[in-house]
């Protein structure tokens, strides 16, 4: 008969394995799924994940995609390592979007060689911003950080929207919810010729490796580490989880900030209402799909981005909904909470039942 | 402002806080527990389209209410499944089930988007809605606003008065204690989780059969996340979230009353209004820290492992 039993030592083999079983599971479920609502399980995981991948354009879109799933999931990752419980990399995202938009319209009629960088620095410090007012919340009032943060989420799309009703609406838009176009000389340059690639991804893998250089060389990085694995032992030690927490909200906001700052004014190129299909919510799969890991993140948010390009692509070609992304989301972050299950556990197998 | 517009808005505050208060009381129970599921949004779209479209299908709205509640607890069962057996973060299990409730609930409905439907009429109740005022504001609802009265005195008496109740509480406060003089925690932490489903999939099938009605992607706008907020805000306790939950109907219409005194706000800001006033009360509640740690279930939030009992 089969027995769980506890593992004495977590297995590492399994800490790498498990999310490669979760996707693998998913796209069962997947395959299952799309049988059961009589689409072709092989066609419809072609074009989710093969198609994507299929030609330079699509590769470019995908780069286009990850770019701020994977500025969000860096920052998360550090979040959640500290114990700082941050679903607002929406908002913070949102916000950066809309600081960085107020400032790229005050640019529109400049020359200066200053206006990207400002409008970029402005994007960040709305990020940080947005991320400061939830953490001051919690360390000053003990306020529950999840709560805060995703009202904050709901609050920054609502002023988003109200803003492009209102004070940022393009004056000669024709009463449409949209900003002015920028100016060139506020866009994101694009990398390579006949692609949107722009400097966006550049500034998510650069937030990858500074991320990942934190966590494992520095004395900051240590304290987040010691302090998601045993908080007593972290206060023992004299760590100040106040420094801690400020550190990696900060941190984390400021990069959602400049994932919304660069999709204005990289692929966009103007405020709209919807300028994020949920990167934010969707970055916290992303985070815990790379183990927390901002070197993980880069794997899971290439992985995340082809997934939600296979969504565009599913719903053109084979008319089924795009919301089929958000369930694989759910489905595979179930699966990866429950194969890691056995990092702690292992399946024994003996002949006899035990008494 | 007169007499009559006071009514229309208190009236209009209970029937907005209602499927809050569905929620939460679902919640509260959950969380007595010991188990905090942030799956309440997953599990409450789960229950408005599955209610919208066996109401629609079948013509029989008490159908679309049933079907919205078993919904509702199988989607709590894969969330109880993972934190109760395998012992996975509740947070993260709770964030999964929602964003997977947002995106399976889209997925089936999308055919059905804008259609409408004859959603529940109101019912007044003879003799009591004929007093002044309090008759027009409590006993002229619809037959989901009367059940949700009797399920808050229900969970009143049962938590408070009952052996159903203690042990509940028992198994919050002291998982192991309650191990120990032979209740069955994970049982109860079961029944308490599907109960906390069935009620999120009622209050998502008030807001898909009543208050709209009709099916919109995404339509319950983060009511799932204040409801948890509401039940921190009554202390965990069940008569108090009664009224929380009608404050937060105020506030969430309080365009209409600001429009009785004359005023004119942007539309898209009064809206951030409900979620101005869940972080103030995060705010206010968590200040009181001595009375929060007192107050919430001592084991809230943590895995209990029978395994290691023995």
């Amino acid at each position: 008969m089969i027995r769980i039993q506890a593992r004495t030592e977590p297995s590492s083999l399994m800490k790498v394995a498990s999310p490669l079983l979760a996707i693998v599971l998913t796209l069962i479920f997947g395959a299952i799924l799309f049988s059961a609502i009589g689409k072709s399980p092989v066609q419809a995981l072609h074009v989710l994940l093969i198609a994507p991948l299929a030609d330079s354009y699509n590769i470019g879109e995908m780069f286009v995609k990850m770019g701020p799933l994977l500025l969000c999931a860096v920052g998360l990752s550090l979040c959640y390592r500290a114990n700082m419980w941050n679903i607002g990399a929406e908002g913070q995202l949102l916000a950066g979007a809309l600081g960085g938009s107020a400032m790229a319209l005050y640019f529109i009629d400049s020359e200066s060689v200053f206006a990207l960088p400002i409008t970029l620095l402005a994007g960040i410090i709305s990020g940080m911003a947005w991320a400061a007012v939830p953490t001051f919340l919690k360390l000053r009032y003990n306020s529950n950080l999840i709560l805060t943060t995703i009202m904050f989420n709901y609050i920054a799309l609502y002023l988003l929207i109200w803003s492009v009703h209102g004070p940022l609406r393009d004056p000669d838009g024709y009463g449409f919810p949209e900003s002015a176009l920028f100016s060139d000389i506020t866009l994101l340059p694009t990398l390579f010729e006949g692609s949107r690639i722009h400097l966006g991804i550049l500034f998510a893998i650069i937030s990858g490796i500074i991320g990942w250089f934190i966590l494992s060389k520095t004395h900051l990085g240590f304290q987040i580490r010691v302090f998601g694995a045993d908080e007593p032992a972290a206060r023992y030690a004299g760590f100040s989880s106040k420094k801690l927490s400020w550190f990696v909200m900060l941190f984390a906001g400021a990069l959602a900030g400049l994932a919304g700052v660069s999709e204005t004014t990289g692929p966009i190129g103007q405020l709209t209402p919807n300028i994020s299909p949920g990167y934010g919510y969707s970055a916290i799969i992303v985070a815990y799909l790379g183990r927390l890991h901002p070197i993980g993140a880069i794997i899971a948010a290439m992985f995340m981005a082809v997934l939600y390009m296979g969504g565009d692509l599913a719903q053109i070609e084979m008319g089924i909904p795009v919301a089929v992304i958000s369930m694989f989301q759910g489905v595979l972050l179930f699966f990866l909470l429950a194969c890691d299950f056995f990092i702690n556990n292992r399946l024994t197998f003996t002949n006899q039942a035990t008494n | 402002m007169d007499a009559d517009l006071i009514v229309q808005i208190l009236f209009a505050a209970i029937k907005t806080g209602t499927p809050l208060l569905f929620i939460a009381l679902g919640e509260v129970i959950c969380e007595k527990s010991g188990v905090l599921n942030l799956g309440q949004e997953g599990m409450m779209l789960m229950g408005a389209v599955v209610g919208f479209l066996a109401a629609y299908g079948s013509g029989n709205m008490g159908f679309g209410i049933i079907a919205a509640m078993v919904m509702g607890s199988i989607m709590s069962l894969i969330f109880a499944v993972l934190v109760l057996h395998i012992g996975a973060n509740q947070v993260a299990t709770g964030l999964a089930l929602t964003i997977f409730g947002t995106g399976l609930s889209a997925f089936i409905g999308a055919d059905f988007v804008g259609q409408t439907i004859q959603g529940f009429q109101p019912i007044a109740i003879p003799l009591l809605s004929d007093i002044p005022y309090v008759g027009q504001i409590l006993f002229s609802h619809d037959i989901l606003v009367y059940f949700s009265f009797f399920m808050t005195a229900l969970l009143v008496y049962v938590v408070n008065k009952t052996r159903i109740g203690l042990t509940l509480k028992a198994v919050g406060e002291n998982p192991h204690a309650a191990n120990a003089i032979g209740i069955k925690v994970l049982r109860v932490r079961y029944l308490a989780v599907m109960f906390g489903g069935a009620m999120a999939g009622t209050a998502g099938a008030y807001m898909s059969l009543v208050y709209t009605p009709m099916w919109v992607e995404g339509m319950t706008a983060g009511r799932g996340w204040i409801a948890l907020a509401l039940v921190v805000f009554a202390s965990w306790r069940v008569g108090r979230i009664m009224l929380g939950a009608y404050l937060f109907g105020l506030a969430s219409i309080m365009h209409l009353v600001l429009q009785g005194l004359g005023w004119s706000i942007s539309p898209n800001l009064l809206a951030m209004l409900p979620y101005v006033a869940t972080v103030v009360v995060m705010v206010i509640i968590g200040a009181d820290h001595f009375k929060e740690k007192l107050l919430a279930p001592r084991s809230l939030g943590k895995p209990f492992d029978p395994r290691n009992m023995a």
